[in-house]
């Protein structure tokens, strides 16, 4: 009988499948922001048995975006090769039992949370894509304006952002994801649906657009803070905030 | 009042608690993660020299509370707004006779705000009823993510919701105060906007509603309905002691309430006792929009007095001294602010 040659599944294999996860609200892998707790990695005759717990900042962080990025985890993970068996657990959150039982029984979200959840969650990650996509486009022009405050905003076209620095390519990226076109004639304020606003509207939407970036910006520094005040040492599970989104400096003053 | 350089503050704490999280109160392992969640924005917000210790933030008492909250008589006045958490604790968290027998016993230092829940149906409105009699309720605290027997949360624009709307116009319950902000989340029902406000705002045009932690982690739905609606108020608990540890974050959130909401509509609050009120209104005072935030005007002596306190002392009917006044207070506006101030906007 031939040797099969199969490379044993190393816990970077599953984290690698992890770090596609993504905290919608912060837009963020839940890797960079220190949500991975454990990963354990155990070679059976079978394949891998991996068994992966994830942590969040607060007992009462959202149940439905909590069931989303541990759902999340565990598909992303039973889809690494060479894997036979997945756990994923959520520690320390006031549904932890629930989720942790939905989640191994299949039952998915309704299923494990009962009557006043929604059927689905789609409608959650869609909002929070539009939300990602309107945060980038504001710190891309936000960007422009600090350097040049003569800019009409809402004759530029993606073709004028700065090629190669990380707030353009993060705008490409997310206008990718909703399917908005990235051609470098195409205008880089936008409405949701792609459309251009009036120019008489321009400012409007701008300035809604930082509204929504502040929130998620504040979010991800909050959360992130409260992560380590709950978890002592986690701060070294925690890649820095990506210099795409340079305009909140993380500052701690004592 | 606080005075500083000069400028004589009139400073009215919109959000204060007298809570009981002690274990033998605690009727499971949710109201342990509860008070536990608080300590840890207590812990991460606070300056090192605020800190408490973990024992004496579970419970502080009405003698301790009045030291705490009136420490150096920098706050005139303070309102109570607690929340019930029934299902987390056994005589729920925030103490309602405790509270109450304090504000009777300094009526010009002290309003108790109660609550209601519409879930509590026609029972609930009988409570509300009799409450508003024996406490003189001028407004209420609503928290629409508690937990009720099998539901994770409610709406106001649920139709018992509007009943308890309607009872509340009737008794003279003005001030609405609501909850939309950390810690728990109602399951899917309004979890990521404050529709529902908007909604009610429109339909009770003559009471008041302060949106507790200004919607935040949603600030721009917030503010977007907020800038449309002349009776929706920003309440800055938990906002506010971002001022510390995150001062840049805490200058956006101001600089977008003041152009979207203006002046007149933002409430300070300390959230006592997740926080103390003393510091806040020291670094308040002292706060300024950086320099390089362009996009934003500077936050003037004007604008902070009425944050502090003259725009909660309107909706309370408080008796302001004449000197701590500012002229010619005008009726709330809607639509953003000057954007001409705010220079990238005009662009």
């Amino acid at each position: 009988m031939a040797a099969v040659l199969t490379a044993r599944l190393s816990e970077a294999d599953v984290r690698a499948a992890l770090g596609t996860v993504v905290d919608p609200e912060l837009d963020e892998p839940i890797t960079d922001v220190g949500f991975v707790r454990s990963v354990a990695v155990t070679e059976g005759p079978a394949g891998a048995a991996v068994e992966v717990h994830l942590r969040l900042p607060t007992s009462f962080c959202a149940p439905n975006f909590a069931w989303l990025m541990v759902s999340d985890a565990h598909d992303a993970v039973s889809a690494v090769p060479g894997v036979a068996s997945v756990v994923v657990e959520l520690d320390d959150h006031s549904d932890s039992d629930l989720i942790n039982r939905g989640l191994a029984a299949g039952l998915g979200y309704r299923g494990t949370f009962g009557h006043e959840a929604e059927d689905s969650l789609d409608g959650l990650r869609a909002t929070f894509r539009r939300k990602a996509h309107t945060a980038a486009m504001e710190r891309a022009l936000t960007a422009l304006l600090r350097r040049d405050r003569a800019l009409d905003v809402a004759a530029l076209t993606l073709g004028d952002l700065p090629a190669g620095e990380h707030t353009t390519a993060a705008l490409l990226r997310r206008r990718e994801a909703l399917g908005l076109p990235t051609d470098p004639a195409a205008p880089v304020l936008v409405h949701d649906d792609g459309s251009r606003p009036d120019p008489a509207q321009a400012e409007a939407v701008l300035r809604r657009a930082r509204s929504v970036r502040i929130s998620v910006d504040g979010n991800a520094h909050f959360c992130r803070g409260l992560l380590t005040t709950r978890y002592p040492g986690s701060e070294a599970d925690q890649t820095p905030r990506p210099d795409d989104r340079p305009l909140i400096p993380l500052e701690v003053r004592s | 009042m606080y005075t500083k350089d000069g400028e004589q503050y009139y400073v009215v704490d919109s959000h204060i608690a007298l809570w009981d999280a002690r274990p033998e109160n605690q009727r499971n392992i949710h109201g342990k993660q509860f008070i536990d969640c608080f300590y840890d924005y207590h812990r991460n917000l606070s300056p090192e020299s605020e800190v408490w210790g973990y024992e004496e933030y579970l419970y502080q008492g009405g003698e301790r509370l009045m030291r705490d909250v009136f420490a150096d008589g920098i706050v005139d006045h303070a309102v109570f707004q607690p929340a019930r958490l029934a299902e987390f604790y056994h005589r729920g968290f925030g103490q309602t006779e405790e509270a109450f027998a304090l504000a009777q016993a300094h009526p010009d230092k002290l309003t108790y705000n109660h609550y209601w829940d519409p879930r509590d149906g026609e029972n609930g409105l009988d409570a509300l009823r009799a409450n508003a009699e024996r406490m003189n309720l001028q407004g209420v605290k609503l928290y629409t993510a508690d937990w009720h027997g099998e539901s994770r949360g409610w709406k106001l624009t649920d139709p018992m919701a509007y009943r308890y709307l309607e009872a509340c116009r009737e008794l003279g319950i003005r001030n609405i105060h609501i909850h939309k902000g950390p810690t728990i989340r109602p399951l899917d029902r309004d979890a990521f906007d404050v529709a529902d406000v908007d909604h009610a705002a429109t339909d009770f045009t003559d009471l008041d509603f302060v949106v507790e932690h200004c919607g935040l982690p949603r600030l721009e739905d917030f503010c977007w309905i907020a800038t449309q609606e002349p009776n929706v108020y920003a309440g800055l608990a938990v906002a506010i002691p971002f001022i510390h540890t995150r001062p840049r974050y805490f200058a956006q959130i101001m600089g977008e309430l003041v152009y979207w909401l203006g002046e007149d509509r933002i409430l300070f609050a300390s959230d006592y006792a997740l926080w103390t009120p003393k510091w806040l209104v020291e670094r308040f005072v002292d706060f300024q929009i950086p320099e390089d935030m362009t996009e934003y005007a500077p936050l003037s002596t004007e604008v902070k007095k009425k944050v502090l306190g003259l725009n909660a002392a309107r909706l309370y009917g408080l008796d302001v001294p004449e000197h701590l006044r500012l002229p010619g207070a005008d009726e709330t506006q809607t639509g953003p602010r000057e954007p001409a101030a705010a220079d990238l906007a005009s662009v």
